[in-house]
């Protein structure tokens, strides 16, 4: 029963050919069993887990009939739960139980959705490997030598792994896009202020977005039409009205313009990949869309801007741990936090910062005028997600400069605030590699519409890892 | 208090006659908002019990985010326009990165180069001007308190305070005496209370004053070189009286030839002097940078003109009308305008007794004189005692008219006098008058009586 889609699973659910309490067991079995091998999980709420889902059925009984009612899930350590551990990853927050839960965790709990536990990921969202966790790295279902990417690891390889159908991540610089090509599955970075931050451990506030992954494009549809919108409590999200997200998916994308941006096919990426990638859009333009070869100036610096100004509200945003609340002294940061945090304090220090922050952010100006300039022309944009497929676990822990630039296609998204999905677009060597649509703000719509018809084509989605 | 040593304060004099004091001040007003400054809790947590006014934000807790209090920002942006601020139509928060364990997140939010308001001034008495750098917005810390559990020291975090909106107002460094910075504290208090967007209470922290003060030698045209800020002074007197000490300190040090350290300094209340807290080697770097999690405010004209319209008659605007309307002296009206409440009590009481012909300077010199408590007594309740006041007691009329007859009768002179124009002449009359009734009159009713008989 496990390995379903949510269409798959809700459509069963409504037919009472299953129950959600089946449908959860099924989940935490198939957890319990790869678990050891994948270190996916940091926690397993196994109880409540079947308490919500008897709530779930008793709904569905009712008629009730809302499209994640009953459907397991698992959070990124980054989502505070109520009353159950959440570590961020992090040695600082072993023990730290919340008081309250975020704004998208509410909303799934109404939403009728199943939680099955707490996510594995890199410290604080640091990384783009899953190495940096404090519990051990988790590893990628397609190759357990191999990383799944990161930071959010756990619930990429819950997904991959056919433990949950959905699960959250947090994307900051490319912590979904990035885990989902290489574990080949779908996720989503929303626009940023489209869905709520409220409680969620904050990384790079200006940058950080709450996104998904689902097996399919279908289904990211499906969660962000309940997990986005309007929160008071979010002075950042916005009063935008939602759209209907899964309405249109099936409409074709014949006359939509795709631009590929010369600057996202660059010498030392690996050749497969960007072989791959060409043909995933060439794919696009049999399906009917024009292909448009566009220029994003700016791209070479966002990498470089990123860790300027990423680093500054990473040393500010981690300074609450200050050993005092949290249980854990500072000593428990870990290399990347301390790395980040010293990064951070300098860009930011007196005489410093019209050199570094000041100058950075000019930039990201420049970078989100090269893609509203690029909009002008073209529907949707077409990149790889990551430079490379899965790399092996320890390969470049000791040069973080390699690790920051895995993020090299997917860090401009956050830098501009638009939205960026990444569906699976074939393998290289046996290993996923993915497609990145980045969109106009708030284009989300456009993005389920592309990636769908794409999946359709391709169904690369239905590749499932030997485990 | 009592100063020590009259003879050192008599060459103290003479000394600091050589050097002007240089002052700026900086004032934290805590506003009366309903809920915090970036979440819903209550605001009026003076006296509660420790962490009882506290939620995710206001504690700082993971993933807690901060959603700006709309009537606080319109707190502080009046505040700006009623000390005549430009209110830039662009603004935004910053975070202030430091460390205290009284601060939750590791920062504060405040505001750094796009103040809600900037540059005004405050008038005081003798017609100078006392320039505004600012006056932005910010949230209040919680509080420390050190105290012995079980026989060990320890220090307690309270966070019913952190959070609270907080407006900081920066003078330029424009004074030159302690009673200059008071006149300004006791205008400046009037002013927001006016407004009505704080209470200015000083017993609950409710203004928190910081002078920085320096000495500039008299033939010295630019400013010194050295700044002593003295930090969280709750009382107008003591901010007098650290300032005068600091003033002392200061120039027994430039007489000796040294410069006064810069440094920062607090007030000790029991020793009556300040003592060093940190000096300019420590001082803080705060990294400011833009607040991520509150997105800039763009005003329109429209609605800072709207808030305009909603600012109330401010008291300098109210004694200068109630000295043009009610030919007030400048004293009295200084007086009746130094709050909000009192100014409206004159003013009803002038209403009412207008019908009974009750002058409004005898409303004012009554309300001052007789220290009338304005929340028990009715506006025509006072009329009332005034009317009765002004007619004579103790003799009737009768017994007047017949004692004014003949006080006329016996002064064939005065009266003759005064009817030839010599107006003074009814002085002579009315102290005879005086004598004869022995005080059972007023002087004000008997001569208005001699008036009449003698028109």
């Amino acid at each position: 029963m496990y390995g379903l889609t949510i269409a798959q699973a809700r459509k069963k659910l409504d037919n009472k050919e299953i129950s959600a309490v089946e449908l959860t067991k099924a989940s935490l079995q198939r957890l319990q069993s790869l678990d050891k091998k994948l270190n996916a999980f940091l926690t397993v709420t196994e109880e409540t887990a079947l308490e919500s889902a008897k709530k779930a059925d008793e709904r569905i009984k009712n008629g009730d009939s809302t499209p994640l009612l009953g459907i397991p899930f698992s959070l990124k350590d980054m989502y505070l739960t109520k009353g159950i551990r959440t570590t961020a990853g992090s040695k600082v927050l072993e023990d730290y139980i919340p008081q309250y839960s975020s704004t998208v965790v509410e909303k799934l709990e109404t939403a009728g959705a199943v939680l099955i536990g707490k996510n594995n990921q890199d410290a604080w969202a640091h990384g783009s490997s899953g190495e940096n966790s404090d519990f051990g790295s988790t590893t990628n279902p397609w190759n357990t030598e191999l990383v799944p990417g990161g930071s959010s690891s756990g619930p990429a390889v819950a997904v991959a792994a056919g433990i949950a159908p959905f699960s959250m991540g947090t994307d900051t610089g490319g912590s979904i896009r990035q885990p989902a090509a290489l574990t080949n599955i779908v996720g989503l970075k929303p626009t940023y202020g489209r869905v709520s931050r409220y409680g969620t451990i904050a990384m790079a506030s200006s940058f950080d977005t709450m996104g998904h992954f689902t097996k399919t494009v279908e289904d990211s549809a499906m969660v962000l039409s309940v997990t986005a919108g309007k929160d008071a409590k979010d002075a950042t999200s916005s009063p935008k009205p939602i759209d209907a997200y899964t309405k249109d998916i099936d409409t074709s994308i014949k006359g939509l313009k795709i631009g590929m941006p010369k600057e996202y096919f660059i010498d030392g990426m690996d050749e497969k990949v960007k072989e791959a990638t060409m043909s995933a859009i060439k794919k696009l333009e049999e399906l009917g869309a024009e292909i448009v070869e566009i220029s994003l100036p700016h791209t070479q610096y966002a990498i470089d801007i990123y860790y300027v100004l990423q680093t500054a509200e990473v040393s500010s945003n981690l300074a609450r741990y200050d050993g005092i609340r949290y249980g854990n002294t500072r000593e428990f940061f870990g290399d990347e936090a301390k790395r980040r945090i010293m990064l951070g304090t300098f860009v930011l220090a007196h005489g410093y910062y019209d050199a570094y922050y000041k100058r950075a952010m000019k930039i990201r100006t420049l970078i989100k005028q090269d893609f509203e300039k690029a909009f002008e022309k073209v529907d949707v944009i077409a990149t790889p997600a990551s430079p490379t497929t899965a790399w092996k676990i320890g390969e470049k822990v000791d040069d973080p400069l390699a690790m920051y630039l895995s993020d090299v296609f997917t860090v401009t998204g956050n830098v501009a605030g638009i939205p960026g999905l990444s569906v699976p677009a074939g393998f290289v060597k046996n290993l996923p590699v993915g497609m990145q649509l980045l969109g106009p703000m708030f284009g989300e719509k456009l993005l389920f519409q592309v990636g769908r018809q794409y999946e359709l084509a391709t169904k690369w989605y239905e590749k499932e890892p030997n485990l | 208090m009592v100063r020590k040593g009259a003879k050192f304060m008599n060459t103290f004099d003479k000394l600091s006659a050589r050097y002007t004091p240089v002052i700026g001040l900086e004032v934290h007003v805590e506003l009366n908002t309903k809920s915090k400054m970036f979440c819903e809790c209550d605001n009026n947590w003076f006296g509660a019990k420790p962490n009882t006014h506290t939620c995710p934000v206001c504690l700082g807790l993971p993933g807690a985010l901060p959603v700006p209090n709309k009537k606080a920002i319109e707190g502080c942006i009046k505040i700006g326009m009623a000390l005549g601020c430009d209110i830039p139509l662009i603004s935004k928060f910053d975070r202030k990165n430091y460390f205290y364990p009284d601060l939750a997140k590791g920062y504060q939010i405040s505001q750094y180069d796009q103040p809600f308001s900037e540059h005004g001034s405050i008038t005081l008495s003798s017609g100078k001007k006392i320039g505004i750098t600012r006056a932005h917005m910010e949230e209040d810390t919680g509080k420390l308190m050190h105290e012995t559990v079980n026989g060990q020291h320890v220090s307690l975090i309270d966070f019913n305070r952190s959070g609270s909106p907080l407006v900081e107002i920066v003078t330029e460094p424009d004074f030159e005496s302690a009673e200059e910075v008071k006149e300004y504290l006791q205008k400046l208090r009037a002013i927001v209370r006016y407004l009505g967007v704080a209470d200015g209470d000083m017993e609950k922290g409710g203004m928190r004053l910081e002078p920085n003060i320096s000495l500039r030698a008299e033939d010295q045209k630019e400013l010194p070189n050295y700044k002593v800020e003295v930090k969280n002074i709750n009382s107008f007197n003591f901010v007098v009286d650290a300032i005068e000490y600091e003033i002392k300190r200061h120039t027994e040090a430039l007489e000796k030839g040294e410069t006064p350290k810069q440094e920062t300094r607090g007030w000790d209340e029991d020793q009556h002097r300040t003592i060093s807290q940190r000096s300019k080697e420590e001082a803080a770097d705060y990294r400011y940078f833009p607040e991520p999690d509150i997105p800039p405010f763009v005003w329109t004209k429209e609605y800072l003109d709207g808030l305009r319209k909603e600012l109330p008659e401010l008291p300098d605007a109210k004694k200068g009308r109630f000295v043009e309307q009610y030919g007030l002296t400048n004293y009295n009206a200084d007086l009746l305008t130094r709050t909000d409440a009192m100014s409206r009590y004159f003013e009803e009481v002038v209403k009412i007794g207008k019908e009974q012909l009750v002058d409004a300077k005898t409303i004012a010199n009554t309300i001052i004189n007789k220290k009338i408590d304005t929340e028990t007594v009715l506006p025509a309740e006072l009329v009332k005692s005034i009317v009765a006041l002004s007619q004579v007691s103790g003799v009737s009329d009768e017994e007047l008219q017949t004692v004014l007859k003949t006080v006329l009768t016996h002064n064939e002179k005065s009266v003759a006098d005064y009817k030839a124009g010599k107006t003074n002449a009814i002085m002579f009359l009315v102290g005879q008058a005086m004598r004869e009734l022995k005080g059972k009159a007023k002087a004000d009713t008997v001569r208005t009586e001699l008036e009449k008989l003698l028109s």
